[in-house]
């Protein structure tokens, strides 16, 4: 399959091991992958800040980018969410006819990383390669907004040599929220103390996630505390490899 | 809204404090904990809870949109009942209403079943400033009112003490009460139920709201656990009830499914121990004035906002606070108003107007938006879609204004307008990151991003972004 990479803008610039890891995987599993080179943003921390208006060119060049992809895949549950769920929205309060066709048309197109290894390339073993001992958060977004379901712990179980445990309170939200972090970073740091003493009764070498985002907040917490719990995005541990 | 609220700090300033308060998160996390395992069980129960929600979603939308039909279907009802049906735009004029009929009534005392409507008016602080004392019945409430506190909770006000602290505020404040007391929860019970009994014999008026009023009967009903709220109902000879122009549902047979959805969202029951209904008046029987006040209070100006009114089909059952974990760790006070939590942050913003003061524009916020709320909202508000729906009209109404976010929002949005910009500022991140980090950890810095740096490291941003790997592989 030809697969268009949405990297996202958090993911290029901070966290670039993540879609190294998406090409690794997808190329290992035989899919052509591009990169469109003009994608930036899906407009997420403008929507949720309540910048709505700011966010109608970003929108606008997300659907101009993808416009001739076959498949889109992200491996962000949270901005894959913002996509399905507010794209449309954000569309409206434009009051562009032609870009609410634009976002009928490109976002059933797109899918988040492992919503597509699971439902469109029908694959849970990707042939990967990981002898530590992993506790996996479902982040909200993937939880409630896109309904990830199983799918993430399928794939993470069907790798080699990885020791899965359960992380107590898992579907709990770690504190992140976006600019909530900085608004409200009293709360956020609270909750997210707490995400991170479950994290630790695990005794999990690693944490990981569909999303960089809330890695970044818990493994800030964790690096702060001096814990030598390391945060991995899912893709990092699905292209894993016998050296 | 009115009064005794305002003043409050805006939200994150009102969380820090309450986060600095032990006893109130240990006290909080254990009963919306509990709470919350007893929702699950009993909603695991129904085969069909999502055909209920969807139910209950739809009987109050369809209500919503025909509000003027059925609020005059309601009024001719009561009147053809025997009782008397009063409009009030706002917290005065409801205020000012009860008032008159409590003086025409010639007391100087009203009992009350918990309402909320009654809270959000301050109905207490307007009587107590015309003389009038209103004593609160439902155990949790009285509670608050001895403790000259605030509720922080929709369904159970005094979740935020332990029964320590509640046994002080009885021997404290309630007459009667001796040293001998202890903390045991039946010891305390049997101490207020002696304290209220004196005043249900006494008590000429009662003030109650309505969890719901049905338009084809002129119904209006009131779930409870205590008995309380009964008692009320029919001692007195005066009963006024003040009720929210949302409460209503069209017949007797919508009932069926908000008392089949209420009880388990809120008390994690199957059913609520006391159910009261009651239709204007009854000769010999029970109060003899009955007085309907329907209250607007900003009700219809959210009822206008296509997003934002999907707050009215909330039932007051308080199973998104229960499940919130910026409640869970805040409590109800954080809020600065009498509805606290998730659908505290969307319908309070909505009935005093986004930017009325210095709390509700800060509400919407006060979410990671993380959707716990909606999963298990009975009616199905989608909160988080409110809560970014209403965040959108708090940026709107300071457009023209300048701060530091809106100009950092601005160029990112500059940024984000090209890939070159884009590629250009990722170097900027990438050298700036290595200037400030050390062992590859950003630690505190000052300024804007001491929020986010305070208590969190950041890895220092890669020499190399996603796109430059790519083109060079």
């Amino acid at each position: 399959m030809r697969v268009a990479l949405f990297i996202t803008c958090f993911n290029d610039t901070l966290f670039p091991a993540t879609g190294q890891a998406v090409v690794r995987v997808l190329e290992r599993l035989g899919h052509e992958v591009v990169f469109p080179p003009d994608q930036t943003c899906c407009g997420q921390m403008h929507f949720n800040t309540g910048y709505q208006r700011e966010c109608v060119p970003l929108v606008r060049s997300f659907v101009d980018t993808f416009a001739d992809a076959d498949v889109v895949v992200a491996p962000s549950a949270s901005c894959v969410g913002m996509v399905r769920d507010f794209h449309s929205r954000v569309a409206e309060v434009s009051g562009d006819r032609g870009l609410a066709a634009a976002v009928a048309g490109t976002v059933p197109r797109v899918h988040e990383f492992t919503e597509f290894l699971v439902d469109i390339a029908g694959v849970t073993d990707v042939g990967a390669y990981f002898p530590h001992r992993v506790t996996y958060h479902p982040t909200c977004h993937g939880l409630r907004l896109l309904k990830l379901g199983d799918r993430p712990r399928a794939l993470l179980r069907a790798v080699e040599g990885i020791e899965l445990v359960d992380l107590p309170g898992a579907t709990e939200c770690c504190g992140f929220g976006g600019t909530f972090a900085v608004k409200n970073s009293d709360v956020s740091v609270a909750m997210g103390t707490d995400k991170v003493a479950r994290v630790l009764s695990t005794g999990a070498e690693v944490l990981t996630a569909a999303d960089n985002s809330c890695l970044m907040h818990v493994g800030g917490l964790l690096s702060r505390s001096k814990s030598k719990v390391r945060v991995m995005h899912l893709a990092e541990i699905l292209a894993g490899e016998r050296a | 809204m009115t009064g005794t609220w305002l003043g409050m700090p805006p939200f994150p300033v009102a969380a820090r404090e309450a986060l600095g308060n032990e006893q109130l998160r240990t006290n909080l996390r254990k009963a919306t904990g509990t709470i919350r395992g007893k929702r699950a069980a009993v909603v695991d129960e129904r085969a069909d809870w999502e055909a209920l929600r969807v139910a209950g979603k739809e009987i109050k939308d369809r209500t919503l949109h025909n509000l003027d039909t059925y609020l005059e279907q309601l009024e001719r009802k009561v009147t053809e009942s025997g009782g008397v049906v009063h409009w009030a735009r706002d917290a005065a004029e409801a205020n000012r209403i009860v008032i008159d009929l409590v003086r025409a009534a010639e007391a100087d005392e009203v009992v009350k079943v918990k309402s909320m409507a009654t809270q959000e008016i301050e109905l207490n602080e307007a009587l107590a400033e015309a003389g009038i004392a209103a004593y609160e019945t439902d155990l949790a409430e009285l509670i608050v009112q001895l403790g000259h506190d605030r509720p922080s909770h929709i369904l159970v006000p005094a979740i935020h003490r332990n029964r320590s602290e509640i046994r002080d505020i009885f021997l404290r404040e309630m007459p009667g009460v001796t040293a001998a007391l202890t903390d045991d929860p039946a010891e305390l019970a049997a101490a207020a139920r002696a304290h209220l009994r004196r005043k249900f014999l006494t008590a000429k008026v009662a003030v109650s709201g309505a969890n719901f009023a049905v338009a084809d009967s002129g119904t209006l009903v009131v779930v409870e656990s205590e008995g309380n709220g009964r008692m009320c109902l029919t001692l007195p000879e005066v009963l006024i009830s003040v009720v929210g122009i949302e409460k209503l549902v069209p017949t007797w047979q919508d009932l069926e499914v908000m008392l089949q959805l209420l009880p388990r969202s809120s008390t994690g029951e199957r059913m609520n121990p006391y159910t009261s209904t009651w239709t204007g008046v009854t000769p010999g029987d029970g109060p003899q004035e009955f007085h309907l006040i329907l209250l607007d209070n900003g009700r219809t100006g959210a009822l206008a906002d296509d997003i934002g009114r999907q707050a009215l089909r909330c039932i007051r059952c308080s199973a998104c606070l229960n499940v919130c974990p910026v409640y869970e760790r805040t409590g109800g006070h954080a809020y600065g108003s009498v509805y606290p939590g998730p659908i505290g942050a969307i319908l309070t913003p909505q009935l005093r107007g986004v930017t009325a003061d210095e709390v509700s524009p800060t509400l919407p916020f006060a979410s990671t938006l993380c959707g716990a709320c909606y999963e298990v909202c009975p009616v199905l508000i989608d909160i988080p879609q409110a809560l970014v729906h209403l965040r959108a009209k708090a940026v709107d109404a300071k457009r023209g204004k300048p701060s530091a976010e809106r100009t950092a929002m601005r160029v990112a949005q500059w940024v984000f307008g090209s890939s070159r910009r884009l590629r250009l500022a990722q170097r900027l991140v990438s050298i700036g990151g290595r200037v400030l980090g050390r062992r590859g950890r950003i630690g505190r810095l000052p300024g804007p991003f001491k929020g986010w740096s305070g208590a969190r490291d950041t890895a220092t941003p890669p020499r190399q972004t996603f796109r430059t790997w790519w083109e060079s592989r």
